[in-house]
């Protein structure tokens, strides 16, 4: 509200007198033209309000009338009203009147914009359901024709989201109307409208009769699928799954398959891609006996494609891929046929490919069973936790806890430790924070027992990273560690290295313990905090850096509320009192905060609700007024 | 700096020259009589200006284009502005008018910057414009400095909205208490208002001066190449460009080539040709791999011995490439020649033409005053029959592939008047100067004609000499 100008504060003012006037009303409907956007984009989202004043009746006439002819304006405005008019229904009167929604709604369903136009569309998909099965012929249906068949390209895009909408619900001679404009759109000159189509055509198949899928969808099917454009043929790949579904067992092979079959081979890399993108669902859609004799040998071939970006994609796919294959024959079909690519995969020249598989790999694993991961899987995990991607050992090390199922950590400890140690050093420190989050995870997977052996001094040693970002995490990190061994454990392992950091030379390492005691104070508790943690603290008030000694000053005020209320009262407040005198600036502040944080209960809080549009007569306050 | 940066001007504000027809003259050698049409970008730049008697560097023309129905016609200049014309429409009391072009929008696209990183300057000049196909009601171009490209659209406005709740109809504000009854706005018919507005800004894809863009017939794409790399775009996307041509050696040392120009094939969305300084062409095929750093075709014409010089390999660079409407051929301007190539032919060209030879001799005059590195254009008309690029001393050519016959012509106020059919000139050669012909020493080198643009389907050509836009059109009787 601040920062609005004009008409507004009037508003406040105007509304403070009483609540009945039409002024903000009237302020709103006079937004509608503000040469800020801002405010049009205001009244535009309260729209409602203004419907509701100006009752139905002058909705219908007048104000929708003004909407229609609204198209000229910013995108976000049209976005807006575009949303509006979906939800508009009982304020022009219900369904019986709904269907004077659809002028304003056309002429947004043809604006260059694809976010407005696709709001329009869905908003037109919404209120179609609301329209009687008569208003949608007499009214519903009219439109989708008029747009199907626009000049413009942008019309006819919209009118393929809409046909699976009416079709349902209009009689047959209309259907076969409904069926022909879609056949006319999906061979339409442009690339745009057909690609508009392709992707509809799924939507479009569901709804049909089974009878008219095969006769109609599948020639359409088979059309864009061998469109001149790659950018239309790899979308009918995504309708392939839908069709596929629809379709009966016996009648896959001759509809689908010879298309599919050519999809995967396609010269086009996008369009291949596609089809490694899609894979799963393609799977499940064909069924099992297809998959094994056509889907895996196509597998075989993505995953051994010449581009790099179908690699990564099916590289994606193997996991689910191999989970979904039928179980008589899993395992064989694994053997045989995938997993020699997927060790060719593994040294692969592009980095990407390989982190894709390396993100699915291991849940190859729980699949295959101990014996196959031992011999098999393991030799290929160990060759990428030594790649020389970093992001390659990091999804490894992300994923081992399927494989930690499966054959036991200890096996695998042997070879992962030099990896991990290897990344925590890494000279980059994003990857050293990168493995840094893993650790609680690693910490998880691998027991207490494992970690205090290997890991806990890299955990420590962090902490004294040249890199702050990296100490952060290292704090962070100590606090998700407690949080998983418990405060003993932390009392025993990480308190007294923590601690024992309060006297080293370096200021930044002794702010490092009052950063780890921040994290960790409420992780260990009460007896911990108050008995190990604060002495420690309390002494460091006497730091020599000012920056230590304000830090004390917020490290009080955080671990305040764990610490019992003596040791407040008796050595919190003395000390925080002498801060608050000290002579450094920043220090005396941060004392007094803390001081006024841990010692003054608040009094009230104030809720606010949430003012709709009367928002704009709250009389002389601002939202931003209200402090909590 | 310009005080009509960015003004909308309506329709009819400018008014257009309009001359009688002339008498017929004979045929010319393209087949085509050209009459003139001729429009001063100072005079619409500068409509708000008394002095039309000079030209600033800002009025310099650097592109222009028709759109793909040839209704409208975009140019861009040094100034940063475009300025877009209308054809008129045909009307039945004055069949002859059709053809003209008037003013319909200027505005400016792109301002003059500054790089802080590099502390270089960036100039507002417009090396390109292209025309998106029509979506809907309004019109879009794409138009390019050197770093910068920029989606605009054109279009119309010819209601307003009236009536307010709580000022009068001249603005006086409503005491509040007086407000008894809510009035919607009503929109109104207005007189027509042509407005240009940015919708997106391509902006941070390329290190170095983007020398072309094309659009895609999957009418989804774009690329913007410059000097070293193209660049893939998404039209609704300006975050995120891809990179699909480098050719930037690890070690600059290295550099021996630059590419000149780049263009999409007219219908296969996945196929593209790309230009390079050392005189040949590379086809990239982009359904092969989302790198296209390997080229699927190489047109390259083998070097004769006998005419090697110190020049050879400057006036070899391609300075523009085109592709037919039909997609078969191409075509590429160097400095004294226009190629025509068969896609399916890669060692030579199907056809040379001489633009200007008798230049050959004065190659080390137009070294020292850098005219060698000028860089023509070429254009097909529309039905891929006849070619045409520019020349010096205001001349430009066309050849007709069929016949074999060529022209030279003059793009002139002072030789040709509007409407009247146009001369062909010739250069004299040899020793003897016939009558009507021009010696080779006597040619105004600083009159070049770089940009030509020509009608999709009809006998229109417009030319850009300097400051002036000529458009030229076949004379119908």
């Amino acid at each position: 509200m601040r920062g609005r100008a004009g008409n507004s504060v009037e508003a406040e003012m105007a509304g403070a007198e009483g609540e009945d006037s039409l002024y903000p009303i009237a302020v709103l409907i006079d937004e509608l033209r503000n040469e800020d956007v801002q405010l049009r984009l205001n009244s535009i989202k309260k729209l409602s309000t203004i419907a509701l004043a100006l009752g139905v009746e002058r909705t219908r006439t007048e104000l929708i009338p003004f909407l229609t002819d609204t198209i000229y304006d910013e995108d976000e405005v049209l976005l807006a009203l575009a949303e509006q008019l979906g939800n508009f229904t009982m304020l022009v009167g219900g369904p019986e009147y709904v269907h004077c929604l659809l002028p304003p709604l056309e002429s947004l369903a043809t604006v260059e914009e694809t976010v407005v136009r696709d709001k329009a569309v869905e908003s037109l998909r919404k209120i179609s359901q609301e329209h009687s099965p008569v208003d949608l012929e007499v009214h519903f249906e009219p439109l989708v024709k008029r747009l199907a068949s626009g000049d413009w390209f942008t019309s006819r895009t919209s009118a393929c989201g809409l046909f699976s909408v009416c079709y349902p619900r209009v009689s047959n001679t209309v259907k076969a109307e409904i069926r022909q404009h879609f056949r006319t759109l999906c061979s339409d000159e442009t690339p745009m409208v057909r690609r508009a189509a392709a992707s509809k055509l799924g939507e479009f198949a569901k709804v049909l009769e089974l009878d008219y899928v095969k006769s109609d969808i599948i020639p359409l099917f088979t059309a864009l699928a061998s469109d001149e454009q790659d950018s239309v043929r790899l979308l009918a790949v995504e309708a392939c799954v839908s069709i596929a579904t629809l379709l009966p067992q016996e009648d896959l092979e001759t509809l689908v398959m010879s298309t599919l079959r050519q999809a995967a081979e396609d010269k086009s890399w996008r369009v291949r891609y596609m089809v490694a993108d899609k894979f799963s669902e393609l799977q499940k859609a064909v069924g099992p006996e297809i998959t094994k004799n056509d889907l895996v040998p196509a597998f075989q071939n993505l995953l051994k494609d010449c581009e790099a970006e179908v690699r990564a994609a099916a590289a994606n796919k193997v996991k689910e891929f191999c989970e979904n294959l039928p179980e008589d024959s899993r395992e064989t079909l694994i053997m045989s046929h995938v997993l020699p690519c997927v060790k060719e995969l593994v040294s692969d020249t592009n980095q990407h490919v390989k982190s894709a598989l390396a993100s699915v790999i291991m849940g190859l694993s729980t699949i295959l069973g101990k014996d196959n991961t031992v011999e098999h899987l393991l030799p290929l995990f160990l060759v990428q936790l030594k790649d020389e991607c970093p992001e390659v050992r990091l999804n490894i090390i992300s994923n081992l806890d399927c494989v930690n199922e499966v054959i036991g950590i200890r096996q695998l400890s042997q070879s992962l430790l030099p990896a991990i140690v290897e990344l925590a050093e890494d000279a980059k420190w994003r990857v050293r924070l990168a493995i840094i989050e893993y650790m609680p995870l690693l910490a998880g997977q691998l027991g207490v027992e494992f970690f205090d052996e290997k890991l806990n001094s890299l955990c420590m040693a962090w902490l004294v990273d040249h890199v702050y970002a990296i100490r952060e995490a290292a704090t962070c990190n100590l606090m998700k560690l407690v949080e998983k061994f418990g405060a003993e454990w932390a009392q025993n392992t990480i308190v007294p290295k923590v601690l024992g950091m309060s006297n080293d030379p370096n200021y930044l390492h002794r702010m490092t313990t009052l950063f780890c005691i921040k994290a960790l104070s409420e992780a260990c508790g009460q007896e911990i905090t108050t008995k190990h943690m604060l002495p420690v603290v309390l002494k460091m008030s006497n730091d020599q850096v000012a920056n230590v000694r304000f830090n004390v000053a917020k490290c009080l005020q955080k671990i305040g509320p764990v610490i019992d209320s003596n040791a407040l009262q008796a050595e919190v407040k003395p000390v925080l009192e002498k801060l608050a005198t000290d002579q450094d600036m920043d220090v005396k502040y941060f004392a007094q905060e803390a001081i006024s944080g841990i010692f003054s209960l608040p009094l009230f809080r104030v809720f606010l609700l949430d003012f709709t549009f009367t928002l704009n007569f709250v009389p002389m306050m601002s939202r931003n007024e209200y402090r909590f | 700096c310009y005080p009509w940066a960015g003004s909308r001007l309506s329709r009819d504000s400018v008014a257009l020259r309009r001359t009688p027809w002339s008498r017929p003259p004979p045929a010319d050698a393209g087949g085509t009589r050209w009459v003139l049409e001729e429009i001063d970008n100072r005079k619409i730049n500068n409509s708000f200006l008394r002095d039309h008697n000079y030209a600033t560097e800002a009025d310099i023309i650097s592109t222009v284009e028709f759109n793909s129905t040839g209704e409208l016609l975009a140019t861009g200049d040094k100034g940063g502005r475009v300025v877009v014309f209308q054809r008129e429409q045909e009307s039945k009391n004055q069949p002859h008018r059709r053809g003209e072009y008037n003013v319909y929008s200027t505005f400016q696209s792109h301002e003059p910057e500054f790089d802080y990183l590099k502390s270089l300057e960036i100039e507002e000049k417009i090396n390109k414009i292209r025309w998106l196909p029509q979506q809907n009601a309004a019109y879009f171009l794409l138009s390019t400095n050197d770093k910068t490209v920029k989606l605009w659209k054109i279009s119309e406005r010819d209601k307003r909205p009236e009536g307010y709740n709580l000022k009068d109809e001249d603005g006086r504000i409503r005491d509040p208490s007086t407000i008894t009854s809510l009035r919607v706005p009503v929109l109104r018919p207005m007189d027509l208002m042509v407005e240009a507005t940015p919708r997106r800004v391509f902006s941070n894809g390329h290190t170095y001066h983007i020398n072309s863009i094309s659009v895609n017939s999957d009418y989804e794409t774009y690329m913007s190449t410059d000097d070293l790399r193209i660049n893939l775009w998404h039209l609704e996307i300006t975050n995120r460009s891809f990179n699909i041509v480098d050719i930037k050696p690890a070690n600059m040392e290295e550099l021996t080539e630059v590419i000149t120009a780049a263009e999409f094939h007219p219908h296969q969305c996945n196929t593209f040709v790309y230009s390079s300084s050392k005189g040949s062409i590379r086809l990239c095929d982009m359904r092969a791999a989302a790198l296209c750093d390997n080229h699927s075709k190489f047109f390259e014409e083998p070097e004769d011995p006998s005419n090697r010089s110190f020049f050879s390999e400057i006036i070899s660079s391609i300075s523009d490439v085109k592709f037919s409407h039909s997609g078969r051929y191409l075509m590429t301007r160097d400095y004294l020649t226009v190629k025509v190539w068969d896609l399916n032919m890669e060692s030579k060209p199907l056809e040379t033409y001489q633009v200007h030879d008798y230049l050959r001799s004065k190659l080390c005059s137009l070294y020292e005053n850098d005219c060698i590195f000028d860089k023509f254009e070429c254009v097909w008309n529309g039905s891929d029959s006849v070619i045409m690029t520019g020349s010096y001393n205001n001349f430009f050519r066309m050849f007709d592939r069929n016949t074999k016959r060529d022209v030279t012509l003059e793009a002139s106020r002072e030789n040709s008047k509007p409407r009247a059919i146009l001369k062909p000139r010739k250069v004299c050669v040899g020793g003897k100067r016939r009558k009507d012909e021009i010696s080779v020493d006597s040619l105004d080198f600083s009159k070049k004609i770089l940009h030509t643009t020509w009608h999709p389907s009809e006998n229109i050509i417009a030319v850009a000499a300097t400051n002036n836009l000529y458009i030229f059109q076949d004379k119908v009787n």
